[in-house]
C-alpha cells in the first residue's frame, strides 16, 4: 500500500492567554496541542486515532485536512508537500479531503435546504450541472436514505439527529473524495443510532476503498470500524498497531488503562482501581523524559531524563515506553 | 433515476412564488406582524396615489367664492380636514406629507441597512486590521449627536428632505453594524462555516452565501426600525424650521400649526392627524420588525 499521508514531526502550538505576573516576567507559554507527530497512512486504510479529551487528536484531524497551519513539521497527502498547497490545488485538495463532525446538529447551514446542502460541494468544484441530480442520489442511498424526495425540500432542523449524520456524511461523499476524516462522528447520537451509521460508514470505505481516519475515544467504535489504532497523549502518539492487537494485548501502560476504563454492562462485576492517577487537565505536559510519568504507576528515573521512541514491539505494532 | 432529476427541476423553479405564500401564512399568524403591514399597505398606496387621493394642491392658498382666503376652514365641510391660517387644505398637505415621509423612511432605512450590514460582515468575518479600522470609524460615528448634526447639514446644504437621509446613513449605522459584527463573530466559528470551507467554498463565498443569510433578519430589523426613526428625524427636523418649505409633511404641518398657536386655539383637525400618522408608521415599523424574525428564521416556523 503506497502511502496517502505521510506526516513528519508535525507540530501545533497555541499561544496561551498570558497571565499578568507571566507578562511581568516575559513568559511566553504555549500550548502543545499537536508535539511532533509521525504518521503514515496507507491508501484504503482505516485508523482510529484515540485518546483522552483534549490530548491533540482534533488538532490531529484538522492539520490532516490544512483546517489549521502546523507550527512545525510537514504533511505530505499524496506526495504533495500540504504546506505548500494553494490556489487551484488547494481546491483539487478539498476534493479529495472531507470531513465529518462531531455535531450534526450544527454542521448543515440552517437556511439550507438538504437540497442546497448536498449541492454545495458539487457548485464549489465546478461539476457539470447536468451530474448533480446524478451524484446527489449516489450519496444519498449510500448512506441508505434512498427516498431523497422525502429529505431534499427538509431543513435540517425538521431532521433527527441520525439523519442529520447520514446527510452531513452523504454530504462528504458527494464529491467521491479519497480521504475522509470523522471526528466523534457518533459520540452526540443516541446509542439506538449509532451502530445504524457505523454500519453505513463500514460499508462505505468497503464499497469505495476511501481512507479514513476516525478520532474517537471510544475504543469499541474504533475495533468495529478501523484496522488499526493509534493512541495519542498529551500531543505524542504513544502506541499504534492493528485494532485488536491493541485493545486485546495493549503494550503502553496509558493504552493499558484506558482499555481497563472501557465500561463493560454489568453492574455486578467488580473492577481494579484505574492504574493511573489524576487526570488530563492536571497534566500539564512535563518538559523532557516521558510526558505520562506523572500520572504512570511504573515510573523510573530514566523516564524523567531520556523521551522514549517509537518501538516496534511485534511486527505492525509500537509503542513510545522505557519498560518495552 | 429520472424522477430524482424532475425533483431537481421542480425545486429549481416556483421557489419565489412558494416563500411568498409561506410569508403571507406567517404574517397571518402574527396579528402585530398583519398590523404593521396593513398600516405600511395603506401608506404605501396612499404615497402612491396621492395625486388621485389629493383634493387640492397642498401649497396653493385657496379662496372662497367671495374671494377672501379660505382660511381656518372647519373640517368636514367644503375642505375634508378644514384649511390652515394661511388658507392651505389640510387633507392634501397629509396626502402628500405620506410621500415625502415614506421616500425619507425607505431611502435611509436601505442606506442604513446596507452600510451597517456590509461593514459588520466585513468586521466579523476578517477581524484583524480591517475590524479595527471599521471599529474605530463607528465608535466616531457614534459620538456624533444625531439631531444637531442633521441641523447642521440643513444649514450648510439647501434644506431638502435628503439631509435626513445622509444623517441617517452617516451617523445612525454603526448600531446596525456592531449587531451584525458581533452575530457575524459568533457564525463563523460555527461548524457549518467549517464545512463550507471543507467542501471547498471561497471566503466570498462563505461571507455572502453561507453567513449573510443567516444575518438578514436581524439586518431588517433595524431596518424597520430605521423607517420609523428617519420619519420622526424628518418630522422633527421639519419641527424645528430646518426642513424644505416647498414640499409638504407631516414634520412642516405640525411646525406650521405650532407658529399658528393651533393647540391654544383649539385648531385640533391641524395638528392631531399628522401626529397619528407619525405614531401609526413608526410603530408600524416595530410590529413588522417582529414578523421579520419570524419570516427569516426558518427554525421558528414550526
Amino acid at each position: 500500500m503506497a502511502p496517502l499521508i505521510a506526516a513528519r514531526g508535525v507540530e501545533k502550538h497555541f499561544p496561551v492567554t498570558r497571565k499578568f505576573s507571566e507578562v511581568l516576567r516575559g513568559e511566553r507559554p504555549i500550548n502543545r496541542a499537536v508535539d511532533g507527530i509521525d504518521l503514515t497512512i496507507g491508501e484504503g486504510e482505516t485508523v482510529g486515532l484515540l485518546g483522552e479529551s483534549g490530548c491533540g487528536k482534533t488538532t490531529t484531524g484538522r492539520l490532516l485536512l490544512k483546517l489549521t497551519q502546523p507550527t512545525g513539521g510537514t504533511i505530505q497527502f499524496a506526495g504533495e508537500d500540504l504546506n505548500q498547497v494553494k490556489g487551484p490545488a488547494l481546491k483539487r485538495f478539498r476534493q479529495q479531503a472531507q470531513l465529518v463532525f462531531q455535531n450534526p446538529f450544527d454542521a448543515l447551514n440552517p437556511r439550507f435546504t438538504i437540497f442546497r446542502a448536498l449541492r454545495e460541494p458539487l457548485l464549489n468544484a465546478g461539476i457539470p450541472e447536468t451530474e448533480h441530480a446524478d451524484r446527489m442520489w449516489t450519496a444519498m442511498r449510500r448512506v441508505r436514505l434512498p427516498d431523497v424526495d422525502a429529505y431534499y425540500d427538509r431543513y435540517p432542523h425538521q431532521l433527527s439527529g441520525g439523519q442529520l449524520q447520514r446527510v452531513v456524511l452523504a454530504r462528504a461523499l458527494v464529491l467521491e473524495p479519497r480521504f475522509l476524516v470523522a471526528d466523534e462522528p457518533v459520540s452526540m447520537l443516541d446509542v439506538s443510532v449509532r451502530a445504524g451509521i457505523l454500519n453505513v460508514m463500514r460499508d462505505v470505505h468497503a464499497t469505495m476503498g476511501l481512507t479514513a481516519v476516525y478520532i474517537s475515544h471510544d475504543f469499541a467504535l474504533v475495533r468495529y470500524v478501523c484496522a488499526r489504532t493509534v493512541v495519542m497523549y498529551l500531543g505524542k502518539i504513544v502506541e499504534d498497531g492493528p485494532s485488536a492487537e491493541v485493545v486485546e494485548r495493549p503494550q503502553h501502560p496509558y493504552t493499558k488503562a484506558l482499555v481497563q476504563a472501557v465500561p463493560v454492562p454489568d453492574v455486578n462485576q467488580s473492577r481494579a482501581p484505574l492504574p493511573i492517577k489524576g487526570s488530563l487537565s492536571q497534566a500539564q505536559a512535563p518538559q523532557g523524559g516521558c510526558r505520562f510519568r506523572d500520572r504512570c504507576p511504573y515510573a523510573f528515573e530514566r523516564c524523567a531524563s531520556e523521551e522514549p521512541l517509537m518501538r516496534e514491539i511485534v511486527p505492525g505494532h509500537k509503542a513510545a515506553c522505557h519498560l518495552l | 433515476m429520472p424522477a430524482t432529476a424532475e425533483a431537481g427541476a421542480r425545486r429549481a423553479g416556483g421557489g419565489l412564488l412558494a416563500g411568498l405564500g409561506r410569508f403571507l401564512t406567517l404574517v397571518r399568524r402574527d396579528p402585530f406582524a398583519t398590523a404593521g403591514i396593513l398600516i405600511y399597505t395603506v401608506f404605501l398606496f396612499v404615497a402612491v396615489f396621492a395625486d388621485q387621493l389629493a383634493t387640492h394642491d397642498p401649497n396653493q392658498i385657496l379662496y372662497r367664492a367671495n374671494g377672501r382666503v379660505a382660511s381656518n376652514q372647519p373640517p368636514f365641510g367644503a375642505f375634508i380636514l378644514g384649511t390652515t391660517n394661511l388658507g392651505r387644505d389640510i387633507y392634501s398637505q397629509l396626502i402628500y406629507g405620506a410621500r415625502s415621509a415614506l421616500v425619507v423612511g425607505v431611502t435611509a432605512a436601505f442606506a442604513v441597512v446596507l452600510i451597517g450590514t456590509l461593514v459588520g460582515l466585513v468586521a466579523g468575518f476578517f477581524r484583524g486590521v480591517a475590524d479595527m479600522i471599521l471599529m474605530r470609524v463607528a465608535d466616531v460615528a457614534l459620538g456624533i449627536p444625531f439631531l444637531p448634526f442633521v441641523i447642521v447639514l440643513a444649514s450648510f446644504r439647501e434644506p431638502s428632505v435628503w439631509n435626513v437621509v445622509i444623517g441617517m446613513a452617516l451617523v445612525v449605522w454603526p448600531s446596525t453594524s456592531r449587531v451584525i459584527r458581533s452575530q457575524v463573530l459568533s457564525l463563523r466559528e460555527r461548524t457549518f462555516v467549517e464545512a463550507a470551507r471543507v467542501t471547498g467554498s471561497s471566503q466570498a463565498r462563505i461571507l455572502f452565501v453561507h453567513i449573510a443569510p443567516n444575518v438578514l433578519p436581524l439586518s431588517f430589523v433595524y431596518g424597520s426600525i430605521a423607517v420609523g426613526w428617519a420619519i420622526l428625524t424628518e418630522a422633527s427636523v421639519s419641527f424645528l424650521g430646518f426642513g424644505p418649505t416647498d414640499t409638504a409633511s407631516w414634520g412642516s404641518m405640525l411646525q406650521q400649526a405650532y407658529a399658528a398657536q393651533a393647540l391654544s386655539r383649539g385648531w385640533y383637525h391641524w395638528f392631531v392627524p399628522p401626529g397619528i400618522c407619525i405614531i401609526l408608521v413608526v410603530v408600524a415599523g416595530f410590529f413588522v420588525s417582529r414578523g421579520f424574525e419570524e419570516v427569516l428564521f426558518p427554525k421558528l416556523r414550526d
